[in-house]
């Protein structure tokens, strides 16, 4: 038991480490990558990212665990980890590459036809077309299958109809990938069609949703006949919901990994620092209670973390286990930040600049939600790691047509 | 990244397995906590001749020399059996304080027997109700003579030797006492688990000797407990596993609405959140038995991590398994029972989870430390 690399690992990491070191900076043992700040202009972010990734793209160091052939090394899963790891110790752009090359490139490669593999994969690796992910629907979410947005055929073009929502950065990308209905006399799995749409298309209306937090990271995107060219649908007419599991089954696995600061050592700080019943918080026995509590949650999910890297190192690839790190550590920052507003006193509804606890808090609820509910984690948990059955379900065996969505 | 045992020690935890399950079925647990016996002497006798008592004794004094690696994974075996053994009071304290601070005679008097079980030792510290510390220990070691009451002592109606800590001229130092000395008195009490003796010892001016150096009892007893709670911790998540899976066993055998209980969410997500539980116990209890066996500086944290998230894990583990059980689950004839007894009585035998977190945090609460 150690928590050195292999031989094999050791010398990868160098490699990586001596190309980043003579193309980025290197970041201070406390620093972090400087994300996208509030107010910086998004365009200005987008050409530095995509420079990074052409550099990347030109050495061999971009989407490391795909195919050569499509540019990549044929990476394993714990050079992948390797890679992250160093690349995040240097001073780099945010990527906005993540859903493509995270989630849809593998969906493409496993089931998209060899002239669409030719066609997207490179410049989706390369960072030159950005793309998103138009799964959620209004009434589709934990759900997705229930999804409703309407494609019908018309010779070699599809129509459709409907609306997608919580789509990331569908104001900059140039390609989507959206999961429509095809076949609403079908049963509900059976009716699904997966296409690549161009986000250029005429029909296609774009409108940012303002969260809790006031940020606008999400979108709604509305389809009104938008024509698809018959050559997008990805894998078969009607079986996108195989596709869709495979773009699921990569977010799972991109969201996993688990641990690292989530502000305790700040939080431990400001016990310190404020004042409580006249001494520091920090020897208030209720305090000292949750504060060990985080902490003892936080190293759990890191060194769970460790496992599985160890499991990756030995050539096992990702699995369902992953959730727990979404599963566990969501609600972790939620209660994390909210007991430090607690632990300001009535100072703590204050909502200033720096009130990064306050900001955090408001964030959090976000987090919960979003890649797959704490609920759908445990059912993913208790379904696909502990083997327990599912729910019964009353949407089985019927047409997608006549399963009741409304109460009326 | 190599965060986990080696194919070697795996091994010696499955033929561990493989031993208890053929011969430490938890109807030998309820034997014990229904009979007279104290103890399964049988298997007490084994786990000696196997090597598990001395897994972390060098050869040169008895030990099988293995190393607390392999110590922790036999503990999570006999956690898992439920094994009816003093091998916590024996294995992770007597022998500890014997390791951490014993001289090489009294090594060499003690650890042999240890080894073998032929010596079974505990650590007797708790004189009353409350927590402990220093000012409030009681008993005295005056002229190499104790004088004071311990209660409950863990396994101190079937040990040979303790050690106690004592006041002194020098404030508190540890001794180790033979039981079966003039001077010592024992008595049986009544445990939550009957498959565990508690005793409470009368030192009359029993005849006792210093282990370690005088006044350093308290710094000592700590080091001690530490590494005892890392390989507790082992033994808790080892119980809680089991009493995981005979649940979820349960579960999927059970119908009820036409259907295995198993499928209902408000169940399944109970036992999600217990696996997710268990697991950042089984992870932190990993990173406590890297420390202890690497002798690293960050043991005094990562014993609190193991310890506590191990309590809590099989305590709930042991909670839920008596209620997602149903009626059946409060019966005696079910064997939930006797998960629910051992993992107060484990809970509660180095001091409970909310000491540990406090523990935890003043270890932490110094800048460099987190």
């Amino acid at each position: 038991m150690d928590f050195n690399d292999t031989p094999q690992e050791a010398e990868f990491r160098a490699a990586a480490r001596g190309w980043l070191d003579s193309n980025a900076e290197r970041l201070g043992p406390d620093e972090s990558p400087t994300g996208m700040a509030e107010g910086q202009d998004r365009e200005d972010v987008i050409k530095s990212s995509q420079a990074w990734q052409a550099r990347k793209a030109d050495a061999g160091w971009a989407c490391i665990t795909w195919p050569k052939e499509y540019g990549g090394r044929g990476a394993s899963s714990i050079q992948n980890v390797i890679w992250n790891q160093e690349e995040g110790r240097s001073q780099t752009p945010p990527n906005v590459f993540g859903i493509g090359q995270g989630m849809l490139g593998p969906t493409i490669m496993a089931h998209g036809s060899e002239a669409q593999k030719s066609r997207y994969l490179n410049p989706m690796l390369r960072g030159e077309e950005i793309w998103c992910q138009l799964f959620s629907e209004t009434a589709a979410g934990s759900d997705l299958a229930g999804l409703q947005t309407r494609a019908v055929r018309e010779g070699d073009e599809w129509v459709l109809n409907g609306q997608k929502i919580w789509t990331t950065g569908a104001q900059y990308c140039r390609w989507g990938m959206i999961v429509t209905r095809s076949d609403p006399a079908a049963q509900k799995h059976a009716g699904i069609t997966y296409f690549i749409v161009d986000m250029e298309s005429s029909g296609i209306e774009i409108r940012p949703i303002k969260q809790i937090n006031g940020g606008k990271s999400f979108n709604e995107v509305f389809f009104n006949d938008v024509r698809v060219p018959h050559a997008n649908v990805v894998g078969k007419v009607n079986d996108g919901w195989r596709g869709a599991i495979t773009t699921l089954m990569n977010e799972r696995a991109s969201i996993g990994g688990g641990g690292g600061s989530n502000g305790f050592r700040e939080l431990m700080r400001l016990a310190r620092e404020t004042d409580w019943n006249g001494r520091p918080a920090l020897q208030d026995p209720y305090v000292r209670q949750r504060l060990a509590d985080f902490y003892i949650r936080s190293k759990g999910l890191q060194y769970t973390g460790y496992r599985t890297l160890t499991a990756l190192s030995k050539g096992a690839t990702p699995g369902p286990e992953a959730s727990i790190g979404k599963l566990v550590g969501a609600p972790l920052s939620q209660e994390l930040a909210g007991f430090a507003c607690d632990l300001q006193g009535q100072a703590g509804s204050l909502m200033e600049d720096d009130s990064s606890w306050q900001s955090s808090y408001l964030g959090a609820p976000g987090i919960r939600i979003a890649g797959g509910t704490d609920e759908i984690l445990r059912n993913i948990v208790a379904e696909r790691v502990l083997g327990l059955p599912p729910e019964v379900r009353l949407d089985k065996g019927i047409a997608f047509q006549d399963i009741p969505s409304a109460r009326n | 990244m190599n965060f986990d045992f080696s194919e070697e020690q795996k091994l010696l935890q499955k033929t561990a397995r493989d031993y208890l399950s053929e011969n430490a079925p938890l109807g030998l647990c309820r034997k014990i906590l229904e009979g007279d016996e104290p103890y399964s002497r049988e298997l007490w006798q084994a786990a000696g001749e196997m090597g598990w008592l001395g897994a972390a004794i060098p050869e040169k004094y008895g030990g099988a020399g293995f190393g607390h690696l392999e110590l922790a994974l036999l503990a999570e075996e006999v956690g898992r059996a439920l094994a009816p053994i003093p091998f916590s009071s024996s294995v992770y304290l007597a022998t500890e304080a014997l390791l951490v601070a014993g001289t090489d005679e009294q090594r060499e008097r003690y650890l042999p027997g240890l080894a073998s079980g032929e010596l079974i030792g505990t650590f007797a510290i708790a004189e009353r109700r409350g927590r402990p510390t220093a000012a409030s220990v009681q008993t005295t070691f005056k002229d190499r003579e104790l004088v004071g009451v311990k209660l409950p002592v863990p396994d101190g109606d079937v040990a040979g030797i303790a050690i106690v800590n004592a006041r002194d001229d020098s404030g508190i130092s540890l001794v180790v006492a033979e039981l079966d000395a003039r001077g010592v008195e024992r008595e049986s009490l009544a445990s939550i688990d009957p498959s565990r003796s508690l005793a409470r010892l009368s030192f009359q001016g029993a005849r006792a000797e210093l282990l370690g150096a005088p006044g350093k009892g308290q710094e000592l007893a700590d080091s001690i407990l530490d590494r005892a709670a890392v390989l507790m911790a082992f033994e808790q998540v080892g119980a809680a596993t089991r009493a995981f899976e005979l649940t979820k066993d349960f579960m999927m055998e059970r119908y009820a609405f036409g259907r295995p209980i198993a499928s209902f969410q408000a169940l399944k997500h109970r036992l999600a959140d217990l696996y997710v539980k268990i697991e950042l116990a089984r992870s932190n209890s990993y990173y406590g038995a890297w420390a202890l066996s690497s002798e690293s500086a960050e043991l005094p944290v990562a014993a609190c991590g193991a310890r506590a998230s191990a309590s809590d894990a099989f305590e709930l583990a042991s909670q839920e398994m008596i209620q997602l059980h149903g009626g059946v689950g409060y019966t005696w004839e079910y064997d939930c029972h006797l998960f629910y007894r051992r993992a107060k009585l484990l809970g509660l035998a180095l001091g409970n989870a909310s000491e540990w977190r406090d523990k935890l945090i003043e270890r932490l609460d110094h800048p460099s430390a987190v």
